[in-house]
């Protein structure tokens, strides 16, 4: 496994119902440091360790793919992680094409492919990629947000790239929502590859309350050039970086590795944390278990010092949005 | 204007070889089997399939026809000798001959068309043999232009090199430690006495490869294309070369009768289910 570290310390936050911040606490350093207590009265710091899977996966065969989603579970719990992150489709594979409606799924408990990663989410948070199916066979790219052995959150693709070697439109339905929702670590919004290349998604996960954004791809690496990077994944990198910069909030990337026919994918998951700084890298084309620590308690620190989101305007947001929309 | 096909090797290295080894693993093979003709594109074909594979399960074909230049013969064997692979010779001419014979009259083209079928068919035989998948020695050049038989030397079960120019492929080579004498020759499809790449293309592929870069890879316009410094004959000769050559990138067209035609309708990557 690629690059991993353990966490800096054991994971201490389960069974918190309610988070508040105590400013008065005498524990409170007037200089800036702060802590999380849960309404029980007891003083945590707030830390979430997390696991970034890249796989490669085999390209529609969702029971292969299962299998190797428990293997990185198994070995994420092994290093205690408090959440790992799956790529985009993680189960399924990517260029599916007329493959989509025979490897469908929904997210419920009875469903053979869900059951036990359901199972598995009793000890760890868990985001998996697949093809979610409607009551009404419409088929969607969706990311699925489990923990404590039921759904918590699921996205679907909004942005479905239908240019250059994308064929997305062809073989999906578009999603039509944007949510941010609760978890154990505090608010998250989760986005899929195209998705994130839209600014505005971000930015609506942000004020609907997003401090945590976990982003899953499955992106062919593409623009060989003399540097060592493609330009694939440093288009990505700088557009992740740039987010926790502009949302002081933390980024995670969980990018899959392999090959579908010609296509590679280059895997590089990225953590960055709330100024920009890069916390964590995995490596390029490999199969890795990427570990990171993320101290929460950064965001109010970052927050005090860069106040973005406090001065946002989106009364004024809206205003131009409407005078904009309303011309076209 | 400084047109810039410079490549990282090691990265290419990385994906090329990781290409190989999963698109021949995940459909239960583990040998590869090269068509080496002594030229820079089957030896650098052979080198990443060394690196991917191990040298153990490579074979080298060495496949001249009577009249093939013995320099291919021998640096064909240098590469061989260089990557430590088996290797087979097996003449064609008593193959081909026959065929070539039978009309006083057949012109070169039709005799390298024979040539090129003729080690295509010797090459997928004996992958057979040796349990292995035929790796394509096929540069982004020659696909564009056409310069290449169709069913000949296109043939191949997976083409590593497809997507480098030709100067990007003599790149590569230099860091896969290719033998030197090899980089350093004129590109020839060696079917006749004398022939080079170059002389019968009537340019150079220092020059082709710039302009093709700009035009496919940067998506230029001919008036951007003549900014850049180009002529515009010249353009025009080389996009008029690549449209008439779209036939050989593709399988031959079905034609459409029911709901679902392969091609068309019926869509799944060759790795589908791996």
């Amino acid at each position: 496994m690629g690059r991993s570290r353990k966490p800096l310390w054991a994971s201490v936050h389960r069974g918190f119902e309610s988070l508040s911040l105590r400013q008065s606490d005498p524990m409170d350093n007037p200089f800036g440091s702060f802590f999380i207590s849960n309404k029980r009265g007891k003083i945590r710091p707030m830390q979430l360790t997390l696991a970034l899977a890249q796989i490669a996966t085999n390209l529609g065969d969702v029971k292969a793919n299962l299998d190797k989603h428990l293997d990185f579970i198994k070995q994420a719990k092994a290093q205690k992680a408090d959440l790992i992150v799956f790529p985009e489709l993680s189960l399924t594979g990517y260029a599916l094409q007329d493959i989509v409606a025979s490897v469908a799924c929904k997210p419920e408990d009875d469903d053979p492919v869900f059951a036990p990663l359901l199972e598995a989410s009793r000890d760890l948070d868990l985001v998996v990629g697949f093809v979610e199916e409607d009551s009404r066979h419409r088929f969607y790219i969706a990311s699925a947000y489990l923990s404590g052995g039921r759904v918590l959150h699921v996205h679907r693709k909004i942005y479905l790239p239908t240019y250059s070697l994308f064929d997305e439109g062809r073989f999906f339905a578009r999603g039509d929502s944007v949510r941010a929702f609760d978890t154990r670590f505090g608010r998250v919004g989760m986005l899929i590859c195209e998705d994130f290349w839209h600014v505005s998604t971000p930015y609506l996960l942000w004020l609907d309350g997003a401090d945590i954004f976990l982003f899953s791809s499955a992106s062919p690496g593409r623009g060989l050039n003399e540097y060592d990077k493609l330009e694939s994944a440093y288009w990505v990198e700088n557009v992740n970086q740039s987010y926790s910069n502009a949302f002081t909030s933390f980024v995670v990337h969980s990018n899959r590795v392999g090959f579908e026919d010609g296509l590679n994918f280059w895997g590089g998951a990225t953590v960055y944390g709330t100024n920009g700084e890069l916390m964590a890298h995995g490596p390029y084309f490999e199969e890795a278990l990427t570990m990171a620590t993320l101290d929460l308690n950064k965001i109010r620190r970052t927050r005090s010092r860069l106040p973005l989101l406090r001065d946002e305007r989106t009364d004024l947001v809206q205003k131009e949005l409407e005078r904009i929309l309303s011309k076209q | 204007m400084k047109i810039e096909l410079k490549i990282n090797t090691d990265l290419a290295r990385k994906i090329l070889t990781g290409f190989i080894k999963s698109e021949i693993h995940r459909v239960g093979f583990t040998h590869a089997v090269v068509n080496l003709s002594g030229g820079l594109d089957s030896a650098v074909s052979l080198a990443l399939a060394v690196e991917a594979l191990g040298a153990e399960n490579v074979m080298a074909l060495r496949l001249p026809y009577r009249l093939s230049s013995p320099d291919s013969l021998e640096h064909a064997q240098l590469v061989i000798d260089q990557f430590k692979v088996q290797s087979e010779t097996v003449d064609i001419s008593e193959m081909a001959d026959p065929l070539i014979k039978s009309d006083p009259n057949m012109s070169k083209a039709r005799k390298g068309n024979i040539m090129a079928r003729t080690r295509m068919i010797v090459l997928y035989d004996r992958t057979e043999v040796f349990k292995g998948l035929a790796v394509g020695t096929s540069n982004k050049t020659e696909i564009l232009l056409g310069y290449s038989t169709l069913w000949g030397d296109m043939a191949s079960a997976i083409n590593p090199i497809g997507d480098l120019y030709k100067t990007q492929v003599r790149q590569l080579a230099q860091t896969l430690k290719v033998p030197q004498p090899i980089i350093d020759k004129a590109p020839s499809a060696d079917l006749w006495e004398g022939q080079t790449d170059e002389g019968e293309l009537g340019f150079t592929y220092e020059r082709v490869d710039k302009l093709l870069y700009l035009l496919v890879d940067k998506r230029y316009t001919i008036q951007d294309c003549m900014d850049a410094g180009f002529e515009e004959a010249f353009i025009r000769t080389i996009i008029k070369r690549v449209q008439r050559n779209q036939f050989k990138r593709m399988m031959p067209p079905i034609a459409k009768l029911s709901n679902r035609t392969i091609g068309y309708d019926f869509l799944y990557l060759r790795d589908w289910g791996t």
